[in-house]
Formats: structure tokens, C-alpha cells, sequence
């Protein structure tokens, strides 16, 4: 069966190493989503990202805040989550606030850390099976830590033999596992380590979770135009000095050069180690260094600007 | 103090922390590197999970949990490399506190004790500490520099210590544990333990009681060694390097874990901020050299260069375009350098060509990051670097 496109899913968890951009890419995807007029909900997982700055809201909720026609965000939060959970799966009416409970449950969930992420992903396949949004798209833990997440239902299973949230794994497992349904977007860099942890992720993805993999994304990719080619012409640039180039400046062009042309080297060996690493029918999706921009909010809007050519 | 270097002649533990992603490894590693071949200390790098062209670097074939040394490099000093591998210490750890044999094996194979130490985050920080004091016993180092895990909360692995001591010695714990220690919980706890039942079944929170009943008879040795690794942390010979690189959320992490050391009045030789481009390519002759470049005539250049105009013209097209998109972010930074506020010297040094893949250039990255000069008051950047 062909792996379907990262447009046909509707929970799309974007994940990555520390310092790829990750953030960005989940927003920007959110942005070029919601651009087509597809409904979105952008869910950030740790509640220090700074996701919600992009689109003007300084502070993010677990009650999703709607940003512009299509796109909403939220902030996952486990004592929320949990006292939606009581209160739709468990009928159990939450009288006055859980406070103390949330404590309580606060410190068996820290203890067991499966218990924390079922809430997790429990908020986030519910959102789907109740067709609250067309899209969910979550910017995701870090790569060393999403496997947790992702394999929560599995965790659980495993650690708690009965009761009622053992019912409760079933259609979260039949939510993630199906490929039409759930993927997960690994953000990379060109370079050495997030390709290495990219190519983990995968395999740990293929062997402890049922989660799919729906596209890789290279973020930060430099494109040949802005990497002075013709080393015979430069080094003769370099080498004569032609009266015209009487600016000492002249060395900055060539640090410049130097410096796109060393970052393509650099990059050139870690994209083949990394589509060496890929199965093939995992698209690869290049998102250019954006030189121009400055602020969130257009480097948001510049990422769902060519993501959303490159997901057509 | 006018350099890192200066900073810290005297310190025994330089702790590198800061965000995930921002060549913290690399820097910890350089700076052993630089400091065992200009000095005559014994340095030991305790790091965390090194690239592969790392640990090449170092000559290394992959590095262990034990303490490997460096043999390429030739002195005056010494130079060791260990990796924390938080399962294996967290299991010697249980050995070590436990009162016997049988609880320690029972501690070990409990599922519980399976999902904590491979999956709670707080248990590398609080691993990466206890690592910490084992090798300060040893006496064999002058220096040790310490690679922090990539903490997602930049406390956590201050606080580890002491929140290991008292996630022992809460009341919620004891209360927890109280049936298995013969005792009764109070009737305020009824609405807990019903929602937990039919939530995560009974089975479930006894099974939690008993791995923390176990661990219980540890108490002792946590607490003790949370106090150990405290002194040790705020013993003036302990300092640390806060690294960032101008990314939005590794600058705040890094303005927050600065404030946060010094609440704690912990010593902070300075800020890195990695990665910055060279100075050359936001300064003003430079941008003067673009227009100048494309409003002169290539004639006599191409011909003395023996290429056809046409090519050379695209050539410094292109060399102009490439150079004008470096410098746009070039500027951005320093712009950005100069609005920084911080009670610390930073230290800037720039994104080194390619990547590092042998000791030579860890000794570069090193020496450069000891001797950068100190910027100590904020604002002053790109004087004190263009002079």
C-alpha cells in the first residue's frame, strides 16, 4: 500500500532534535494547512514554547484561542486533559476543583510516566475522532522524547492490567496505527546530529510504536543559487586583485562564499547519509534558509508559504 | 577577568548547560581538549551522547560509560572521556544504596523501576549529579567538565538532587505508602484512591506502593548524597559556561538559567553565544563593496582574468546575492547581540567552517573559546570586536 501523503492525515505529530526549528516547521505546516482552507488545531505539547507568539497571542490555553478563520492553538495541559477525561469518558462530575486530586494524580502520573502521556494523546485522538478540527498538528517533544508519547497506549497496557483507562487504549491505538489517519513529521537539519537522531527516530518509530512516519522536512536547506560556484574565476578574483576590486571588503565576499560553501559540503554528505537511511516512498520536503526574516510572524508565514507548494 | 580562560585557573567542575541542539558537546569537549594541551591539569569530559565524528574526533572508538583516555592528546596535561549511560548508573546506583541484595534485585526488576530510569526526564539530571560526585571522589582530575543533559526546564538538573530528597520525604509518598508500612490512610484520601481504582485499577497503585516502598529503604542514601552534590555544586571552585546560540529559544533558556544560577548564588563564568557569523560580514565596508562591485565596469577584469564578461558577471552575481543574504542575517545578529542584557561576560565566537572532525580542530574551537576576549558590558560588542 502506498504511504499516504502528509495532506490525506489528520494528526500529525512534528517532532525533531533541539534546535532544527522544530516549532516553526509545526506552525508554519499549520499555517499553509489552515491556507487551504483545511480547519486546523495547533497543539503545543510543552507549555514553554513560544509557539503562540507567531500569531500574536502571548499566552497559550488548553482552551483552544482561534487565531484567524481556520487556525486555533492550544497549549496541552494534564490536569485539564484529565478532568475532560473524568468528565466525557468516566461520567464522573467533577464537583468542585480537583486540586488536591490533581496533586495527587500529579505525582503518581510524574512516577508513572505513562500516565501523563495517555492524557496526552488521549486529548489529541479524541480531537480527531470527534471531528472537532480536519487537522491536528502537534508541535511534538523533541525526538528523544516522543516515543513515550507515542508508544503511551502500548506503556500502559503493559503497566496497568485493568481498570478503566486500559478501555480507553483501544481507539487511541486504532487512531495512531492507521496510516490515513496519524503521522508523524520529522524536522532535520542538514547536519550530523539531527540526521543521525532523524534516522533513529525512525527506526525506534517502525519498532516500538504503530506510528507512522509521513514526511521528513530539511529545514534550513541552503539552494545552489546562493553558493558561489566557479572556483577557477574566484581563486583568480582572490589571487589578481583587479584594480575595480580595490575594496578590502572584497575578503568579506569571499568569507561569504567560503562559508555557503562550506555549509553545502557539510550538507551535501549528511542529505545523502539521510536519504541513503529513508525508505523510499518517504518524501523529503526542503525547507530553504530563510535569510530576510526577521520576527516570528513572517518566518511563520514564509515556511507556509513553501511548504504549502511543496505539500500540493 | 578578561577572558574564560583567566575565569577559571583556579576551578576544579565547569558545568556547560543550555539548550538541546546548540553544540554544547562539542564545546565541552573542545574546551578539555584546549585545557589538557595548554595547561598541565588532568581533565576529565563527562558528556552525554556524543555525535560519532566526535567521539572520531577524539580518537575514540565510541566512548563508555567508564572513563576513557584521550591518548592523542600528548600533554603538558591529560586528557579522559566518559559518557553517562543513565541506565547503567542508575542500576549501580541501586546496588550501591540498597540494604541488600534481594530489595536490590526486586528494585531492578520492578516495571516501574524500568519506565523511571529510561523514560522520566529528571532521572538523567539526577544521574548526570551523581556521576558527578563519583568522579570528584576518584581525586584523579584537576578539572572536570561536565556536559549537561539537553533538560527541557533548565532547573531540573539543579533541582535533581533535591527533588530526589524530597519526592522521599513528602508527605505524599509516606502516605502512599502507608497500608504496605502497616498504617491506614486518612478517610481525605478516599476520593484519591477511588478515582485512581477506576482509573488505573487497584492493581496498578500497589504495584506503585511497592516499588516505593522499596525504594524507601534507600532514603537514607538519597538524601545524604543530595547534600554532597549541593555543597559541591556551590563550592567556589565549581562555575559554569551558559551556551546559546541567537535562536529565539535557546537565548531565552539561556537568559532564564543565568537568572536562576544566580538566585542560587552559583557561580557563572559567562555566557558563549555559538554560532554567531564572523564580524566581517556586518561590517559597513562591506556592504559599500556590493554597490561599488555592481556599479563597476568588468571589462578589464574579465580580460585579465581570461574568462568571457558574461561568465564573470554571473559569477559576482552571485558572489554579491550569496554575500547580501549572509550579511542581512549578519546584522540581525549583532543587532541582536547589542540588545542583550546579562550580568555575565559573554563570550562570542563564530560558526567555524564545515564541521569539527579531528582534535586539531577541537583544540581551535577550544583556545578560541578560552581566549575571546570578555565582552563585560552589554552593548559593547561590536566595538570591542572590530578593535
Amino acid at each position: 500500500m502506498a504511504r499516504p501523503s502528509l495532506r490525506e492525515r489528520r494528526l500529525l505529530f512534528v517532532t525533531g532534535k533541539g534546535g532544527v526549528g522544530k516549532t516553526t516547521i509545526a506552525a508554519g505546516l499549520a499555517q499553509a494547512l489552515a491556507n487551504e482552507g483545511t480547519s486546523v488545531l495547533l497543539c503545543a505539547i510543552d507549555n514553554r514554547s513560544d509557539i503562540g507568539e507567531a500569531f500574536g497571542l502571548s499566552q497559550l490555553h488548553f482552551e483552544p484561542q482561534s487565531v484567524s478563520d481556520n487556525l486555533s492553538l492550544m497549549v496541552m495541559d494534564t490536569e485539564s486533559a484529565l478532568r475532560d477525561y473524568l468528565r466525557i469518558n468516566m461520567k464522573i462530575p467533577v464537583v468542585t476543583k480537583i486540586g488536591p486530586i490533581a496533586n495527587a494524580f500529579d505525582f503518581v502520573a510524574t512516577a508513572a510516566p505513562g500516565v501523563r502521556e495517555i492524557l496526552t494523546i488521549g486529548k489529541l485522538c479524541y480531537d480527531v475522532r470527534e471531528n472537532l478540527y480536519d487537522v491536528v498538528v502537534v508541535d511534538a517533544p523533541a525526538t528523544g522524547h516522543i516515543i513515550g508519547y507515542l508508544a503511551a497506549p502500548q506503556a500502559i497496557n503493559a503497566l496497568v492490567r485493568v481498570g478503566l483507562i486500559r478501555n480507553q487504549t483501544d481507539w487511541m491505538l486504532e487512531i495512531l496505527s492507521n496510516p490515513e489517519k496519524t503521522g508523524v513529521v520529522i524536522v532535520t537539519t542538514p547536519e550530523e546530529m539531527p540526521v543521525v537522531e532523524t534516522l533513529q527516530l525512525l527506526k525506534k518509530l517502525e519498532d516500538e510504536t504503530t506510528v507512522q512516519a509521513a514526511a521528513v522536512v530539511v529545514n534550513r536547506t541552503l539552494s545552489d543559487l546562493v553558493v558561489p560556484r566557479d572556483e577557477p574565476v574566484l581563486a583568480g578574483l582572490s589571487a589578481k586583485r583587479p584594480d575595480a576590486f580595490t575594496s578590502s571588503a572584497l575578503d568579506g565576499l569571499f568569507e561569504a562564499a567560503r562559508l555557503s560553501g562550506a555549509k553545502n559540503t557539510v550538507a551535501h554528505e549528511h542529505l545523502a547519509t539521510l536519504r541513503q537511511g529513508l525508505d523510499d516512498d518517504l518524501s523529503v520536503i526542503a525547507q530553504p534558509y530563510l535569510f530576510d526574516c526577521a520576527d516570528a510572524s513572517s518566518i511563520v508565514q514564509a515556511v507556509a508559504t513553501s511548504l504549502g507548494e511543496e505539500i500540493q | 577577568m578578561t577572558s574564560l580562560r583567566e575565569a577559571t585557573t583556579s576551578s576544579r567542575i565547569l558545568v556547560t548547560c543550555g539548550a538541546g541542539g546548540i553544540g554544547k558537546t562539542t564545546a565541552a569537549a573542545a574546551l578539555g581538549v584546549a585545557l589538557s594541551q595548554s595547561s598541565e591539569r588532568r581533565v576529565l569530559v563527562l558528556t552525554i551522547d556524543p555525535a560519532r565524528r566526535l567521539a572520531d574526533a577524539l580518537g575514540l572508538d565510541g566512548i563508555g560509560n567508564d572513563v576513557t583516555p584521550v591518548k592523542e592528546v600528548t600533554g603538558p596535561g591529560e586528557l579522559d572521556v566518559a559518557m553517562l549511560d543513565t541506565r547503567a548508573s542508575w542500576d549501580s546506583l541501586i546496588h550501591r544504596h540498597a540494604p541488600d541484595d534481594e530489595t536490590a534485585q526486586r528494585i531492578l526488576s520492578n516495571s516501574l523501576y524500568q519506565n523511571i530510569t529510561g523514560r522520566f526526564i529528571q532521572s538523567h539530571d539526577y544521574i548526570a549529579m551523581e556521576r558527578l560526585y563519583e568522579l570528584v571522589q576518584l581525586q584523579q582530575y584537576d578539572l572536570i567538565v561536565l556536559d549537561t543533559p539537553p533538560s527541557r526546564n533548565a532547573l531540573d538538573f539543579l533541582d535533581a538532587p533535591n527533588r530526589m530528597a524530597d519526592f522521599f520525604s513528602s508527605r505524599l509518598l509516606r502516605w502512599l505508602t502507608a497500608p504496605a508500612r502497616g498504617g491506614i490512610r486518612g478517610l481525605a484520601a478516599k476520593p484519591f484512591t477511588q478515582i485512581t481504582d477506576r482509573i488505573l485499577g487497584a492493581q496498578f497503585l500497589s504495584d506503585i506502593t511497592e516499588f516505593f516502598v522499596l525504594l524507601e529503604s534507600m532514603y537514607a542514601g538519597f538524601i545524604e548524597r543530595a547534600r554532597e552534590v549541593e555543597a559541591l555544586l556551590v563550592d567556589p571552585s565549581t562555575g559554569f559556561l551558559v551556551i546559546s546560540t541567537l535562536d529565539e529559544a535557546p537565548l531565552h533558556e539561556a537568559e532564564f538559567f543565568i537568572d536562576e544560577l544566580e538566585k542560587r548564588k552559583l557561580r557563572v563564568y559567562g555566557w558563549l553565544l555559538n554560532r554567531v557569523l564572523p564580524a566581517s560580514l556586518s561590517s559597513p565596508s562591506l556592504l559599500l563593496a556590493m554597490d561599488e562591485l555592481e556599479r563597476s565596469s568588468l571589462d578589464d577584469v574579465a580580460t585579465d582574468l581570461d574568462v568571457p564578461l558574461t561568465h564573470l558577471s554571473t559569477v559576482i552575481k552571485s558572489l554579491v546575492m550569496n554575500a547580501r543574504a549572509w550579511s542581512n542575517v549578519a546584522v540581525r545578529e549583532r543587532q541582536q547581540i547589542s540588545q542583550l542584557h546579562s550580568s555575565v561576560p559573554l563570550v562570542a565566537v563564530p560558526s567555524l567552517d564545515g564541521e569539527i572532525s579531528d582534535l586539531e580542530g577541537l583544540f581551535a574551537l577550544g583556545q578560541r573559546i578560552l581566549d575571546e576576549p570578555f565582552v563585560l558590558e552589554f552593548g559593547d560588542v561590536q566595538r570591542s570586536e572590530s578593535a
